[in-house]
């Protein structure tokens, strides 16, 4: 199968003036790695809320799947398949890690037609607790499994973050700078993890960290002022004349 | 963990036990004291449910206390005058059964709360807590104006309802009746909380949007806890109204929604036993105070307020410090 996981149709947004998102359209194909990037302000955020379910779009159409979910919430969106980290941290603070995690696997056992226990010490449930420890480990969380979550350093907190959204067993990733507040070796480790990742399903990733951003993206969107300029592979985006005099400015790309 | 559990145990044997002696002392009014302070802890870990685990600020919980007490008052009205409350489609007449009376303040107070969390639950904050006053308010000014009832006056019952194999009306074996109540609903809620659903509920008190991406709708698991917190209060109501014999609107105003949230938070909010530290010291004071002055609620006032400023966990939390992240 290589229809798109996810596709993106003409999505208009404006915040009064403002058009956060002008006539956007993408894609994200099985196995890829699509990075959207942009400065400061170009709408990736509103773009990406408008995929998650949190914001409904002025004009356009989303489909996962091949299903149209424009009028689905976060929730049936979630359900779907659609696993997301977010730029802000939104982890249950009060929790300790492994609390977070099981949360995420409780999601995905709810997507799965599954109950949610009114009885049972859900902290004993021992494949929830499986599928948590599991997620934990493959981000080099396990250590800190029993951590309260608030205590997490900002790094940290993106890593749980990306277990959380594994935990969901999810069919595409939608991931908000997920390398923010990693020092340079946490940054490589999840470099090296997402470049795997994308075998189990593809990721729309929005990133600032250009190294990462160059490294991994099979394909690269470029967002200024609510509109995608240029889609291409990395040496496309690099050699761009648009790109460069609109985005890049004066920074040189390596 | 393990000293909290410690200081939940002697909480609940000092309550056991203070009634005891007063039996052993012939004192039927400490006795009492005791079960009035087992009663409205249940209406407090109920509300705590919805407070402490789903983060709900409900100040209309006195509704469900007083449906709880209007069961009670309704059905022992209609035995105690030989009156079915009505006759179609089936014939349902009055009880002084405690087990049936409880199961009617149960399910009324749960298809209520059920009926004001689907509209309450749609806002948040400010105006979550202002939807769930009116609906209190309004009941309160229906129970005021339903003259079949008693309306402003109240409903006074006789005798106390009947327990099966019990003497309710000996004060000892009525207190022992609502201590197993109150015994059984803290084994309940303890469970509640350690539950997949208390996760998910107390996950949506700290970030709505965590919830809902992992494919949970928070506006379900609150629903469920308003609902199951309502039943619980309800029930208190009705216990309440059979230590009284006496029901009337005032268990359904905004004071009693108030005094229920302060036994919540004196004791400690999202804490097990809040409720029960925060009911027994409201009741000590009251007895104790109320005494020397009527105008012991100042000092209950200024108690609140150093608890709110200086210790947030009430006095559990003040007593035992934050609470561990439970595994």
């Amino acid at each position: 199968m290589t229809d798109p996981v996810l596709q993106v149709h003409n999505l208009c947004k404006s915040f009064g003036a403002l058009k956060a998102s002008n006539d956007v359209s993408l894609d994200l194909r099985p196995g890829e790695i699509h990075a959207l990037i942009g400065p400061n302000g170009a709408g990736k955020s509103t773009l990406i809320k408008q995929i998650s379910g949190g914001l409904t779009p002025d004009a356009g159409r989303i489909e996962v799947l091949g299903r149209d979910v424009t009028a689905l919430d976060t929730v049936a969106r979630a359900r779907m398949g659609l696993g997301r980290t977010f730029q802000i941290s939104s982890l249950a603070m009060e929790f300790s890690v492994l609390q977070n995690a099981v949360l995420g696997a409780l999601g995905a056992r709810r997507a799965r037609g599954g109950r949610l226990g009114l009885f049972r010490n859900v902290m004993k449930d021992t494949a929830l607790l499986d599928t948590a420890h599991e997620s934990l480990a493959r981000v080099g969380l396990e250590t800190a499994a029993q951590a309260r979550t608030a205590d997490l350093s900002h790094g940290q907190r993106r890593q749980l973050e990306v277990a959380v959204a594994l935990t969901l067993k999810p069919r595409l990733f939608l991931m908000d700078e997920p390398m923010a507040g990693l020092g340079a070796s946490g940054s490589k480790e999840l470099t090296g993890f997402l470049d795997d990742l994308r075998r189990e399903a593809p990721i729309l990733l929005v990133e600032h960290d250009m190294d990462a951003v160059f490294a991994l993206a099979d394909r690269i969107s470029v967002l200024v002022y609510g509109t995608v300029i240029a889609t291409g592979t990395a040496d496309e985006i690099r050699t761009n004349p648009e790109v460069r005099r609109a985005y890049l400015g004066e920074e040189e790309l390596t | 963990m393990g000293r909290e559990r410690v200081f939940n145990a002697a909480m609940l044997l000092a309550l056991l036990a203070v009634p005891l002696f007063a039996w052993g002392l012939d004192e039927p009014f400490i006795i009492t004291l005791a079960t009035k302070v087992a009663i409205l802890a249940l209406a407090g870990v109920g509300l705590n449910i919805a407070l402490g685990l789903g983060g709900l600020v409900s100040l209309g919980h006195a509704a469900f206390f007083g449906i709880g007490g209007y069961a009670m008052g309704i059905l022992a009205s209609h035995a105690q005058n030989y009156e079915p409350l009505f006759s179609w489609p089936f014939l349902f007449e009055g009880s002084n059964q405690m087990p049936l009376i409880w199961l009617v303040a149960v399910l009324a107070s749960a298809a209520a709360a059920l009926v004001i969390g689907a509209l309450s639950l749609r806002t948040s904050g400010v105006y979550f807590i202002m939807i769930t006053l009116a609906f209190g308010q309004m009941l309160y000014y229906f129970a005021i104006s339903w003259s079949a009832y008693g309306g402003e006056d109240g409903l006074s019952i006789w005798v106390r309802n009947e327990m099966p194999g019990l003497n309710t009306l000996d004060p000892i074996q009525f207190f022992a009746v609502t201590f197993v109540i109150l015994c059984l609903t803290l084994w309940f809620a303890a469970r509640l909380a350690q539950s997949a659903f208390g996760l998910a509920l107390s996950a949506a008190r700290q970030s709505q949007e965590r919830v809902e991406t992992v494919g949970l709708t928070p506006f379900k698991l609150r629903l469920m806890a308003f609902v199951i917190s309502g039943a619980i209060t309800g029930l208190a109501g009705a216990l309440f109204a059979d230590l009284n014999r006496f029901v009337s609107p005032t268990m359904l105003s905004w004071h009693t929604s108030g005094e229920i949230m302060i036994f919540v938070i004196l004791g400690g909010v999202g804490r097990l036993y809040g409720p029960l530290v925060g009911a027994a010291v409201y009741i000590l004071l009251e007895h104790l105070l109320g005494g020397i002055s009527e105008y012991w609620q100042i000092f209950l006032g200024l108690l609140l307020l150093g608890m709110v400023l200086f210790a947030r966990g009430g006095l559990i939390g003040a007593l035992l410090g934050r609470e561990v992240a439970h595994d």
